[in-house]
């Protein structure tokens, strides 16, 4: 008995997949990553390719070292001093972590959302066009006003907020304030969200409209989610990596790693047996 | 003399109570179990012994002084003593340095007289008082021993006077806190009678020299205290704070968000010795360093009028000395704000210093605001600096490169030297004290709610 069977949720790995195209290059692609803080190594040698058609997702227990691998892919790892990072990142067959690569430039690419909603103390437009105005995406107040709307909208956020834009962001329900931070993600227009168990501080409503916003982003941005709660992973993704102990144990489709795992591990642990 | 015999009998009493107790308390454990340890039945007793006498002596000590004095002025010599207030209080003096034994004889012959009646009062009353005080400690002692039984809770006692001690010495503060405001209020209103208010509060004009006959020339009197706060204000809320806002942020902003951990820990307590040099020191440094470049400067640029006791010199001295305060409040309000601010705008694409300029200091705003107010608070009450190196001309000008004076150095002025209470001159000093102890303590109070406001809304 397997947990698919147990949870209602239609298995949409194998439904949505779309055609599968094994010449078109992955997005980001990593190679023998380790991390390390201080002398603890935090992860060991991870490989994996996330492609920009599909939604990846890292399941594994606290401590497993998935979201110190989310935060090696926009380099958000160079805020933490004691932090290095080995092996080779690229995106669009770039080395990310080459003395050329522009980290403003990068993170630009490749957004990022966070665990807590973290909207600044500033107006609900402020907050989506400061990314914007920063890169300088706008030229004139009526394009900004575009970007600000059209980032709104497709966070699903547009018609709860449309008529209170220069309210405070901080003043948004939880749920509201995490689709206001996909929303400013959004708006700098990436390639690669990444997203840090970003349903983990909301309640099941907020939760669902989180995951279906998901769904609605797939295709139109390659997506990586770190989640512990293994029916989100489930239900939101098509791809799932499993880790433990700092090391990817098992790479596969969503449908195949929750109805078919390989590894001992990983069985138990979607079983519940740990974690 | 006799209180000191009083204090040792006092001591000796209190000491064999706590052995006695101790004692006790030991004997009752070799029975049964005891609420408290042997110590704390020692240590109840002891303070049962000797904080009531203590106590006792020390609200009797003013109160013999008085008794004394009545004793001895209603003698037969006290009585023949001249009725003149200095003369007799010249004698008095006297009298109480012979019976102390401090001199071996007076000028005046009267005094010698006098002074056995002061031996005998003195001996008098100090027994009086001293006996009283053993037989509080005796009382005490007893009180106490009585109850070193095995359910006595001596801890819970012993607690209860360190926490008496404790409120005692907090009260202190507060009481002279009080007692400072009063004396200012109490010369104030001295001073409102001679001088309107109304003047004093708005009168453009500062010229405390009153004349002392009628036909003397120069001196007008004129107590118009808007040139001295223009001048506080000027130096230290204006000058000072031009230099000490810009370089205490900046320096804030480099030692949390730039600096390298090893570098932090050697700047931050660098920049921190700042506050610690003495006021003195940045004064002659603001007068013999920076004074005269700033006139140099001023005249090199064609001020004519650049003078060598300058707002300005004193202003930038005043400002390095406060960006201590600056940088250390802006320190902590920048570090207060949440990392997931930073890293929501770090990981929109944005550099460090578009993060700090667009989320950090519009976030830390209230802190620093909080943090300029206390250290404006202290730059306007600052002294030795302005005295120092800001004149004495109560001048109301914007020239930073003229003299001005501020309030400080006035009540230095005002006061320093032979001075009599009666004038309106020495006792302008109290009201402009008091004007400056509302605004600083209105600053203080705006600052310190701002901060703690601030500090709510991220916790």
């Amino acid at each position: 008995m397997t947990l698919m069977n147990e949870i209602h949720a239609p298995v949409p790995a194998d439904i949505d997949e779309p055609p599968a195209d094994a010449n078109r290059a992955p997005k980001m692609s990593a190679r023998d990553v380790s991390v390390f803080y201080g002398d603890k190594q935090a992860l060991n040698g991870v490989s994996i390719d996330i492609r920009d058609d599909r939604v990846t997702a890292f399941i594994g227990p606290s401590g497993c070292g998935k979201s110190t691998f989310l935060r090696c892919l926009n380099r958000m790892n160079d805020t933490i001093p004691s932090a290095r990072v080995t092996g080779k990142i690229s995106l669009d067959g770039q080395d990310i972590y080459h003395s050329n690569m522009d980290v403003v430039q990068l993170r630009a690419r490749v957004g990022m959302v966070f665990q807590k909603p973290n909207p600044f103390p500033k107006s609900i437009y402020d907050n989506v066009a400061y990314g914007p105005k920063i890169h300088g995406l706008a030229s004139s107040k009526g394009e900004m006003d575009g970007i600000v709307e059209k980032s709104l909208k497709r966070a699903g956020l547009w018609d709860e907020v449309k008529d209170r834009l220069s309210e405070s962001g901080t003043a948004l329900s939880g749920g509201q304030q995490q689709r206001l931070c996909i929303a400013r993600a959004i708006a700098v227009d990436p390639e690669v969200i990444l997203m840090d168990e970003p349903c983990s501080a909301l309640d099941p409503i907020a939760t669902a409209k989180i995951e279906e916003l998901i769904h609605e982003l797939r295709g139109r941005y390659a997506i990586a989610i770190v989640t512990h709660n293994m029916q989100q992973a489930a239900r939101v993704s098509q791809r799932t990596a499993f880790f433990h102990l700092g090391e990817m144990v098992e790479y596969g489709k969503t449908s195949e790693i929750f109805t078919n795992p390989r590894e001992r591990r990983t069985q138990d642990y979607i079983t519940g047996r740990y974690g | 003399m006799t209180l000191l015999i009083a204090l040792i009998a006092i001591g000796l009493v209190a000491v064999s109570a706590w052995w006695l107790a101790i004692g006790r308390a030991r004997d009752l454990r070799g029975k049964g179990r005891l609420n408290s340890l042997p110590a704390y039945h020692g240590v109840h007793t002891l303070l049962w012994a000797l904080l009531p006498a203590l106590l006792m002596l020390a609200v009797w000590a003013p109160i013999q002084t008085t008794l004394v004095n009545q004793a001895v002025l209603a003698s037969a010599e006290g009585k023949a003593l001249p009725a003149f207030d200095m003369q007799r209080d010249a004698i008095l003096d006297e009298a109480r340095q012979i019976a102390a034994g401090n001199i071996d004889h007076g000028y005046n012959p009267q005094s010698e007289q006098l002074a056995p009646r002061f031996s005998e009062a003195e001996s008098r009353y100090g027994a009086i008082g001293g006996g009283i005080a053993l037989l509080l400690t005796f009382a005490g002692a007893a009180l106490a021993l009585r109850r070193v039984v095995p359910e006595f809770r001596a801890r819970a006692g012993v607690e209860r006077w360190i926490q008496a001690l404790l409120v005692a010495a907090s009260l202190i503060a507060i009481l002279t806190t009080l007692g400072i405001v009063l004396s200012l209020l109490f010369e104030s209103l001295r001073f409102f009678k001679l001088v309107s208010p109304v003047e004093f509060l708005f009168g453009t004009s500062w010229s405390p020299q009153t004349a002392l006959r009628a036909d003397q020339a120069g001196s007008s009197g004129a107590f118009g205290s808007v040139p001295l706060f223009w001048g506080t204000a000027f130096i230290g809320a204006i000058i000072a704070m031009i230099v000490a806002i810009p370089l205490g942020l900046m320096s804030a902003i480099f030692l949390t968000q730039y600096s390298p951990p090893r570098l932090r820990a050697w700047l931050k307590p660098i920049l921190e010795i700042l506050a610690g040099v003495p006021t003195v020191v940045y004064g002659y440094f603001a007068a013999l360093t920076v004074a005269p470049m700033v006139r140099d400067f001023g005249l090199a640029i064609g001020i004519t009028s650049a003078s060598s006791e300058s707002a300005l010199a004193a202003g930038l001295v005043m400002g390095i000395m406060i960006i201590p305060f600056v940088s250390s409040m802006a320190d902590d309000s920048i570090a207060a704000v949440p990392q997931a601010m930073r890293d929501g705008s770090l990981a929109l694409g944005a550099t460090k210093a578009e993060t700090i300029k667009k989320v950090l200091l519009p976030a830390a705003l209230p802190g620093v605001v909080g943090g300029v107010l206390l250290a404006v608070s202290r730059a306007i009450g600052e002294t030795m600096i302005v005295v120092m190196a800001a004149g004495l001309s109560a001048n109301l000008t914007a020239n930073p490169f003229a003299s001005v004076t501020t309030v400080t150095t006035q009540i230095v002025q005002l006061l320093t030297g032979d001075q009599e209470f009666d004038s309106a001159k020495t006792l302008a000093a109290f009201a402009l004290g008091l004007a400056l102890f509302v605004i600083t303590l209105i600053l203080n109070l705006i600052g310190l709610r701002v901060v703690r406001k601030y500090r709510e809304a991220y916790e």
